[in-house]
């Protein structure tokens, strides 16, 4: 069968983690069987965190590095909040699609890999070169190939393998991970059920087959046991990705209309909404471009309704206009950038955290909004509850930051019970006091209520011109200045009913140390990873996750001067002060090492890469030991 | 309040709306001789007529001379973006098919900035009357050529003359899927005027109406032959079209009969650029309304959308 001896093993090793990766050509189903097998270990118990490896074409062709599709299953006995390094088992339908995989920095040295063999043996003599050539360098490189007749097997139990090799793997998989084979079947049974026994067998018997073939030839056994507490906890558990969360977030918000265009990474979280919004008497609406879809979303708002616009980089850079009118009349909106690689078109399908300044300086004209950004993804499901509130109570309005990695991540967390109070109020149509202009600043707060299209004697002309607290157009220079202000003071006013954030890793939120990494958005699950083990090895540092982005959380400056160093890890472009031409007086900082530099004056550093993957706390530890080195030194 | 009804029998309204309710009081501000005064107070008689609540009326418009319009509306408004006024009013239509919904826009504004919303609205269909203020020129920008300005005129971005026979925007709105509502008609003749934007505002569904207006400023040379010679004009006359007073019908030589359900004949008339249409060209009382879609599930109730959050979770259950 291949060149090494492979002994079976009767008794499983037990370990700590594992990160498992199934990469086929497209429509192989390789990311059903990730899926579905991230789905198993969810249920006994495991941490699970999971990736989608998505090809940037629809139907790429086949045996090619850019058509790898499949997933990434990071699953161990504690809570999984990233990706993690690099993987530890891999099971591939040919060659060519792990090439992508091993350039991304993917597998290691000591990376088991699990091959189909028919390449070996194919009619095609290029194709057979190919295998060769490729087995060899992975042997060369160090990752340990087994070369596996995946296909021969399936042929034994039905007749095209393409269509059920993955349920083969599957099997393979519980064993190797001594999954309970119950818990499998059923699966499939759930997954085929609708298309009848004549489907759901042959699969069963794929996964049966595949679970019996590991089990008598490979030397893999291992069991990784559940996280304490996680009885209770599947006991009221959801697996969604950070897109779902947001859809689910958008129902419970009690919003009645998304207004979108598509675009990725953002649009799947429209499809979702789009397939379950009717049950809750809600409407998707698929605009003809980004401006319009933010337009129409303010109409909606404007009549009382707050609506969600959804979008990505290039959409928020066409909103902009848009966002400028919403902020200078005061209508209350939520939008969501799910961030990708930019600048332009960009990484389309990748993560970064590089529209935090747009969203926070975008518009020409000062322009004051609510941001905030999620880090996790139950957060982004809860944070668009915050949002629609603030946007109403504060008139103004909020932009939610997610990423790519948030919207394809997956994660089981616990299931929120939904209370009424998310709903928004039933649009007001009583009488409006006449007395009351439509913009009756409060002169502390800058806040004021607004009256609502059907309000008998609430009538005015909203309008984004300078306008009067009658919604009046006014150039004149003072009601310039003052509306300015009131619109500012808005962000003052919820800064002041913040509380502080809490710096993770501390025994006491009163810690003094080396070094503190601040940090935004889906970059938390690595970075705290990587901040536990430098602490666990007697490093004094800690991490700071900031939520709010405008206004910012308050007392940062005195968290900040606890710790010799501050420096922020993101996932946007900043010059490294070594590089070519950069020196201290030219060098670009990260966007959120931008804001803090400049709203508090304390020389904050920073360390920050596009490479369009999410942060790896394995690379994490590394940068971040030679910074407490060199706070060390100094 | 009083109200007479048509049998004469005298029937009391709670309340009753005069032309007053649908102002703003204060100062109208466009220029002496500006068609769009004839324009508001057509509206402004048409809402009286129609006796719509002034709070459940919004004007939306985007921006240029005619978007002043809301600010001169006692109604709520909104005075948005430029080009954006359609996607703004469908947003508002979208979840409050209650609300009685106009647009102000101009030929700039609909035509040349604001192309795009302007095709899907017509593709959309929502209810609401969409008044276009075609002067043929840029006026609040002082003197711009727009796409509707005639071939040869002077402005200040074409001196030498504009360069491009003019865009025919009745062409462009019929050819539109889902259109439903089409006329023409000049802000010089009020009883024309009045029946054209009744008929607008009963239609259920989007009304387009393209008011040839007179920029005494800035291009007098576009109204001014049409003013001076109505047989320029061919008047569509038909039982499902406007009511035409005999008196208004004297003022023109041409007068056909047009059966708006007519598309073909619909496109004849706006093809015909020498002897432009007046009067209702297209209307289909059947097309799709989009509010009728996306007002789905107004009214569902707290229970029910727990209930459906619910049952939405359930599916990512383990």
């Amino acid at each position: 069968m291949n060149d090494q001896v492979i002994k079976p093993t009767e008794k499983p090793q037990q370990i700590a983690e594992h990160i498992v990766e199934i990469v086929s050509d497209s429509g192989e189903g390789a990311q059903k069987c990730g899926q579905t097998f991230a789905g198993i270990c969810g249920k006994m118990g495991n941490g699970i965190w999971t990736v989608e490896i998505i090809p940037a074409e629809i139907q790429p062709p086949a045996r090619t590095p850019a058509g790898g599709s499949g997933n990434r299953i990071r699953m161990g006995s504690k809570i999984m909040t990233n990706m993690g390094d690099e993987a530890d088992l891999v099971v591939g339908f040919n060659e060519q699609v792990l090439y992508a995989r091993i350039a991304n920095g993917a597998y290691k040295e000591g990376t088991i890999v699990l091959l189909e063999n028919k390449w070996a043996s194919d009619p095609q003599e290029k194709i057979r070169e190919e295998y060769t050539s490729a087995v060899a360098e992975f042997r060369k490189n160090g990752l340990i190939v087994h070369e596996l007749p995946l296909e021969e097997e399936c042929l034994k139990i039905v007749s095209n393998a393409r269509k059920g090799k993955n349920m083969f793997v599957l099997g393979m998989l519980c064993r190797i991970y001594n999954r309970n084979a119950e818990l499998g079947l059923n699966e499939i049974h759930n997954t085929f059920k609708h298309k009848g026994e004549k489907i759901v067998k042959p699969n069963q018997d794929l996964f049966n087959a595949g679970y019996q073939f590991a089990k008598e030839n490979l030397e893999y056994f291992y069991d990784i046991p559940a996280y304490d507490g996680a009885e209770e906890v599947l006991k009221n558990v959801i697996i969604t990705n950070g897109n779902t969360s947001l859809g689910l977030g958008v129902m419970a918000a009690g919003m009645e209309m998304i207004s979108m265009y598509p675009i990725t990474p953002a649009t799947s979280a429209s499809h979702y909404v789009a397939d379950v919004f009717h049950d809750v008497g809600g409407f998707v609406h698929q605009a003809e471009d980004e401006i319009a879809a933010i337009g129409f979303a303010i109409g909606a708002s404007y009549a009382g309704k707050t609506a969600c616009t959804i979008t990505s980089g290039p959409g928020m850079a066409l909103k902009t206009e848009m966002i400028g009118l919403a902020v200078m009349a005061e209508i209350p909106l939520v939008i969501v950038d799910v961030q990708r690689g930019g600048p332009s078109t960009g990484l389309p399908t990748k993560v970064e955290q590089s529209d935090l300044l747009a969203s926070l300086y975008g518009e020409p004209g000062d322009a004051p909004k609510i941001v905030l950004a999620a880090a996790t993804i139950p957060e982004c499901f809860e944070f668009v509850i915050m949002a629609r509130k603030l946007a109403e109570e504060f008139r103004t309005p909020v932009i939610l930051l997610t990423d790519a990695n948030l919207a394809t991540g997956v994660q089981p967390w616990i299931r929120p019970e939904i209370k009424e109070e998310w709903f928004s109020a039933p649009v007001d149509q009583s009488p409006w006091n006449k007395d009351i202009p439509a913009y009756d600043w409060d002169e502390k707060t800058g806040l004021s209520q607004r009256p609502i299209p059907g309000q008998p004697d609430g009538m005015y002309v909203l309008t984004g011109l300078s306008h009067t607290e009658r919604s009046k157009v006014s150039y004149n220079s003072e009601t310039n200045q003052i509306t300015s202000e009131h619109r500012s003071r808005k962000i003052a006013a919820l800064q002041s009913t913040l509380k502080p954030p809490i710096v993770h890793g501390v025994d006491s939120q009163e810690d003094e140390g080396d070094l503190l990494v601040v940090a935004w958005g889906s970059t938390i699950g690595a970075i705290e990873e990587a901040i536990d083990v430098l602490r666990e090895q007697g490093n004094k540092i800690a991490s700071l996750h900031l939520r709010f982005m405008s206004p910012l959380e308050p007392g940062l400056p005195e968290i900040f001067s606890r710790y010799k160093k501050v420096m922020t890890v993101e996932i946007n472009y900043s010059d490294d002060l070594n590089a070519s031409m950069i020196t201290s007086e030219n060098r670009r900082y990260a966007q959120l090492a931008n804001v803090l530099r400049a709203q508090f004056a304390i020389d904050i550093d920073c360390w920050s890469v596009v490479y369009g993957h999410p942060l790896q706390p394995g690379m994490l530890i590394e940068e971040l030991t030679k910074r407490l080195d060199a706070v060390n030194v100094n | 309040m009083f109200g007479i009804k048509a049998d004469w029998s005298l029937e009391v309204f709670e309340r009753y709306f005069t032309l007053d309710d649908y102002g703003a009081g204060g100062d109208v501000r466009w220029c002496s001789g500006c068609g769009d005064f004839s324009i508001l107070n057509t509206v402004h008689r048409v809402l009286r007529d129609a006796q719509v609540p002034p709070e459940k009326s919004v004007a939306v418009s985007g921006i240029g001379c005619s978007s002043r319009m809301p600010h001169y509306m006692g109604t709520y408004g909104f005075h948005g973006l430029h080009g954006r006024a359609l996607p703004i009013a469908s947003g508002i239509k979208s979840r409050r098919p209650d609300l009685d919904v106009w647009v102000a826009t101009g030929d700039g504004d609909c035509f040349s900035i604001g192309a795009g919303p302007w095709l899907h609205a017509l593709h959309q269909n929502m209810d609401m009357v969409v008044l276009v203020f075609d002067n043929g020129i840029y006026g609040l920008t002082k003197k711009q050529t727009s796409p509707t300005t005639q071939q040869g005129t002077k402005t200040n971005t074409h001196p030498r003359g504009s360069i491009l026979p003019p865009l025919n925007p009745l062409t462009i709105t019929l050819g539109i899927t889902n259109v439903s509502f089409v006329a023409q008609v000049v802000d010089w003749n009020p009883p024309l005027l009045y029946e054209t934007i009744k008929a607008a505002h009963e239609h259920r569904g989007l009304s387009f109406v393209r008011v040839l207006q007179r920029c005494p400023v800035f291009s007098q040379e576009f109204t001014k032959p049409m003013q001076e010679n109505p047989d320029k004009f061919v008047l569509l006359e038909h039982s499902e079209g406007i009511n035409i007073d005999d008196n208004v019908k004297r003022l023109f030589s041409n007068v056909v009969e047009h059966d708006p359900s007519d598309w073909l004949g619909a496109m004849k008339y706006a093809k015909d650029e020498v002897n432009m249409p007046l009067g209702i060209l297209f209307k289909d009382p059947d097309a799709i309304v989009y509010e009728d879609h996306s007002s789905v599930g107004l009214g569902m109730t707290n229970e029910e959308k727990v209930a459906g959050l619910n049952a939405a979770f359930d599916k990512f259950s383990i």
